[in-house]
């Protein structure tokens, strides 16, 4: 029995469809990322699931029973809210403290619950603190706090970090995985930056044109994407691509980029003569100064903290990101290399339908 | 950095003078006349120095006004009373019609609401005498003719509506993920209008209420046809002062000047809420 179950759930505002069909279901204690751009129905998804929206059509499940009549006062949820959606006229012990309250605690139970939460997120020091007196990242606890004070069963956190700057989101993307899993509550997470979702989830579940196109472990979606979207959605800089055709020779199987030959795996022979998407991660290109390969010239160098980017182009004129870890040397502009790639990076994918090939 | 030149300044300063002089004129003549008697109210050529007497309200309090033609009584306190609990019970009766209503008409879409919210404003702009001839017909045959309940209803059609839009607008400005926090965290739909909803559209409501008060007491037409001389607020009580004998021009000054007073008093408190819930919360589009 999942905690959650969301099933063939259906959202449309007159003509207007947000999401069609959706079904998803998370066990306990799980953290189930949805990753999504924006405008793709997140929030409504959690709202409707939070119950203060109505579905369309399909039902949502919590604890294996049907949650159509239970009222968002009873479903026993916490969430925070993208904009934090703080009441502005309690202090934030009190927000913090109105889902303890609501649950009839005893005033003691109300102030050690209020301090747990807020020692667990530091934010002890601005309890007595109104709302428009706190900082953007306080705010954010201070919502988090909220979501996590009833200690509740499920917990929906729309973008918490969204509005915070880059700074906390970075310590709070540390910080959250931990957070949650001692909570035990299994969680919904809506987020549009895809190293947040490899960062927290148990699973993601990517939300795009109103569908799930995949719901996977973040390894799966990064190293076999569903669709081209999913592969240029995940990873920073992008994955490169170039339309092709896979050709089969008695030695190999490969696709053409701008006249030269790239091999790729024998699995893929089946597909020969196909229109297809060549995609290959910056990260999976291996350059070096001899040897087979594509040949090609260094045009940019960009140094970042963690990765060195190339821009580079082939001798046919096909331009392609190559990342490099910032220890080892980078190449000179204007350098000729050759440029091999790992087949763990490389994936193909149907020209016309955007899904992967799988050999 | 003030960029503004001496005459600037000078220019500025005679204008504003002038307007406040031109507002403030009558009122402070009003209150000098109450201090007059009769005569020396309408000698000419007028003067400010008098001796000052406190006869009219004197006279206005006991309820005895004498007169070239003797002693006549006057029902001043009475009237005094009647516009207090005319126009405090009609706002405290539209305040809990029209702040659900606002409410209501703030987070529901639903069939016709946007005619009902029209219908109720037009109200306002519909010419009193218009409602007040099918009304009065109305009264006598409900037999509510001359009674605080029939003013009480008739002086909604003053409060309500300014309550409902202006307390609407405010509604309209709160975020919805607010109050849907505040469900989410366990409390039923009334506990979050009522510890939410409530407490963040308070300036408004306060705003509200206090203009709707401000249009209550000083309404006149609806008590002068509907309401004898016992249920009549000061606006119309003040007729009482053309006596047969002549206008009783300082009594009439001290009854305004009494009969001001509370609202004076009110919006003074609430100026600031006032400005705020003119402009923040009616006029959003």
């Amino acid at each position: 029995m999942s905690t959650l179950a969301i099933k063939s759930l259906s959202k449309a505002y007159g003509a207007l469809k947000v999401f069609d069909d959706l079904s998803l279901a998370a066990d306990e204690g799980e953290i189930v990322v949805i990753f999504g751009g924006s405008g793709t129905g997140k929030t409504i998804l959690l709202r409707i699931i939070a119950g203060v929206e109505e579905p369309t059509s399909g039902s949502i499940e919590l604890n294996g029973e049907d949650a159509a009549d239970v009222l968002p006062e009873h479903r026993g949820i916490g969430m925070a809210f993208q904009n934090f959606a703080l009441f502005p006229h309690m202090s934030a012990s009190e927000n913090i403290a109105s889902p303890l309250r609501a649950a009839k605690r005893s005033d003691d139970k109300v102030n050690a619950g209020v301090a747990r939460v807020a020692k667990l997120l530091k934010i002890d020091h601005v309890l007595g603190h109104a709302p428009r007196e706190l900082s953007n990242g306080q705010k954010q606890r201070t919502a988090l706090a909220r979501a996590l004070a009833a200690e509740p069963k499920i917990l929906l956190l729309d973008d918490p970090l969204r509005n915070v700057d880059a700074k906390l989101r970075f310590e709070m993307r540390i910080e959250l995985p931990r957070l949650l899993r001692q909570s035990g509550a299994t969680v919904l997470y809506v987020t549009q930056d895809y190293k947040e979702a490899m960062a927290l989830a148990d699973r993601i579940a990517v939300l795009a044109d109103g569908k799930f196109i995949q719901v996977s472990s973040p390894e799966d979606i990064y190293l076999k994407p569903a669709t081209l979207n999913v592969a240029k959605l995940f990873g920073d800089p992008s994955i490169n691509t170039s339309e092709t055709e896979l050709t089969t020779s008695p030695k190999a199987i490969s696709v053409s980029i701008r006249g030269a030959n790239v091999p790729v795996a024998s699995v893929y022979g089946k597909f020969s003569g196909k229109k297809v998407m060549f995609g290959v991660r910056p990260e999976a290109v291996t350059l070096s100064t001899k040897g087979k390969g594509l040949d090609c010239e260094v045009i940019a160098v960009t140094p970042l903290n963690e990765r060195i980017v190339l821009l580079m182009k082939s001798t046919g004129g096909w331009e392609f990101l190559a990342s490099l870890p910032s220890s080892s040397a980078a190449p000179l502009m204007g350098e000729k290399l050759n440029a091999t790639f790992e087949p763990s990076g490389t994936h193909l994918f149907d020209q016309a339908t955007g899904e992967r090939l799988d050999g | 950095m003030d960029h503004t030149t001496t005459l600037e300044r000078t220019v500025r300063g005679v204008l504003l003078s002038l307007v406040v002089i031109f507002f403030m004129f009558p009122i402070v003549w009003i209150l000098l006349m109450s201090f007059q008697t009769n005569e020396s109210i309408l000698r000419i050529p007028p003067s400010v120095i008098f001796t000052p007497t406190i006869d009219n309200y004197a006279a206005l309090i006991t309820g005895e006004m004498r007169t070239a033609a003797g002693s006549l009584q006057v029902n001043f306190m009475q009237n005094l009373w009647n516009s207090l609990l005319l126009s405090s019970a009609s706002v405290i009766v539209a305040l809990i019609l029209g702040v659900p209503a606002a409410y209501a008409f703030a987070r529901f879409k639903f069939r016709l609401g946007e005619d009902i919210a029209f219908t109720l404003l037009s109200f306002r702009f519909a010419p009193p005498l218009l409602v007040l001839l099918p009304l009065s017909l109305y009264f006598k045959t409900l037999g509510l003719t001359n009674t605080y309940i029939g003013l009480i209803w008739v002086y909604q059609l003053i409060c309500l509506p300014l309550i409902l839009w202006i307390v609407r607008g405010y509604f309209e400005d709160l975020s919805p993920d607010i109050e849907h926090a505040h469900r989410i965290a366990g409390y039923s739909w009334f506990q979050t209008f009522w510890k939410v909803a409530i407490p963040l559209a308070l300036p408004g409501i306060a705003a509200a209420g206090l203009l709707s008060f401000i249009f209550a007491w000083n309404n006149f037409i609806f008590a002068l046809v509907l309401a004898s001389a016992d249920k009549q607020p000061v606006t119309v009580g003040a007729l009482a002062f053309i006596t047969a004998s002549g206008i009783q021009y300082g009594q009439i000054a001290s009854a305004i000047v009494i009969s001001i007073l509370p609202t004076f008093v009110l919006a003074m408190f609430a100026q600031r809420y006032l400005v705020e819930g003119l402009s923040l919360g009616a006029v959003k589009g």
